[in-house]
């Protein structure tokens, strides 16, 4: 009974956590899909007492907490491959800027040139 | 006709000069050649000898992009300011400018788009071959890219290059950003329907710099470019290929 209060106390300030930064615009929305999945798989299993077992019997795991680190391990890794992709599309960003910038520098110093 | 003489260059600030006076010499008289110097964010004095030198186009990027970000730059500058032509060599000096003409004549007479000046064409064997290992990675990537794209380059490293207006345009948009993009760059063109010939140029060992290719690096640069290349070959078409 404890550590069922307890997980629903952690849950739900885990998900207001999130809430509380896409408020703050710290956190983009597009971005927090897989956290806010993340808590309410949370907050389901704190709720929901024999959800783990019953989960666990479904894809025939025989130790149920195998099932949570499983989950969460496939989140986390879920959650790496999403920052890898943004961060290559930074680099496109960033390679596209620093060239117009070095093209814009050079129009700058002609016209300069031009005006002397 | 207008042609854009593009150099990347990182820190050679050695040899830049030379490059550039060697490029500046070997002009014929009746050609019109602007060289467009893309200064990758250079932390010696590469800038302060292209801004005391005065008689190039100078694209000084913000922070290092690497080869293909810069080279790219330079590409964007040509298509926007309407050059005909393109030419890319190396700021080490071991591409010869009096073969930038060789590499035109086959883009003005309409035989290629892309060129590619290669020193193993011929079996002279005349100039610089390169160190056995580089040669032994040379013949690997040949086989892979004639495996992959059914065109097998003499030199599928080598950065001397020429570009057609086709060419250069698709460039400024698709060309591979990232480290060592040449073997890579000649499976994209092929792909796209791009006419490639290899021409011969004698290349000179490299005058100053180290190689962006250390022994430690060689095996990152097999893999990177190995799997670069298959991922290219593997995509789709561009929906802008010729």
């Amino acid at each position: 009974m404890r550590i069922q209060i307890i997980s629903i106390i952690g849950s739900l300030i885990f998900t207001f956590f999130i809430l509380y930064l896409i408020r703050r615009k710290r956190l983009k929305e597009a971005y927090a899909l897989i956290w806010g999945i993340m808590s309410i798989f949370f907050l389901i299993l704190a709720c929901w007492v024999d959800g783990l077992t019953f989960v666990s019997n479904l894809i025939g795991i025989f130790y149920a907490p195998a099932t949570l680190f499983l989950v969460l391990l496939l989140t986390v890794i879920l959650i790496m491959i999403q920052f890898s992709v943004i961060i290559s599309l930074q680099v496109n960003k960033i390679r596209n800027l620093s060239q117009e910038l070095a093209l814009l520098k050079e129009q700058l110093s002609r016209l300069e040139k031009d005006k002397k | 006709m207008k042609t854009a003489v593009i150099i990347p260059c990182f820190n050679e600030q050695d040899t830049i000069c030379s490059v550039i006076d060697d490029i500046l010499n070997n002009m014929p008289e009746n050609e019109d050649r602007q060289i467009v110097v893309v200064n990758d964010c250079s932390t010696d004095n590469t800038l302060a000898e292209l801004e005391k030198d005065g008689r190039v186009i100078i694209l000084d990027l913000p922070c290092n992009l690497g080869v293909g970000g810069a080279v790219q730059t330079g590409f964007k500058y040509a298509w926007k300011n309407n050059f005909d032509f393109a030419v890319k060599l190396d700021g080490d000096g071991q591409h010869r400018a009096d073969c930038i003409s060789v590499l035109l004549e086959v883009l003005k007479n309409d035989e290629a788009d892309f060129v590619i000046g290669s020193r193993f064409i011929d079996s002279r064997k005349e100039g610089f071959q390169s160190t056995f290992l580089r040669r032994a990675g040379i013949k690997f990537f040949r086989l892979l890219i004639e495996l992959l794209s059914g065109y097998a380059p003499s030199d599928p490293t080598s950065g001397f290059r020429a570009y057609n207006r086709a060419a250069l345009k698709f460039a400024t948009l698709h060309y591979p950003s990232f480290d060592y993009p040449e073997p890579e760059e000649i499976v994209l063109m092929r792909k796209n329907n791009f006419r490639i010939k290899d021409v011969f140029t004698e290349m000179r060992e490299r005058q100053g710099g180290v190689s962006s290719i250390s022994l430690l690096k060689a095996v990152y640069y097999m893999f990177k470019v190995g799997f670069a290349i298959l991922m290219v070959a593997s995509r789709p078409r561009e929906e802008d290929s010729v």
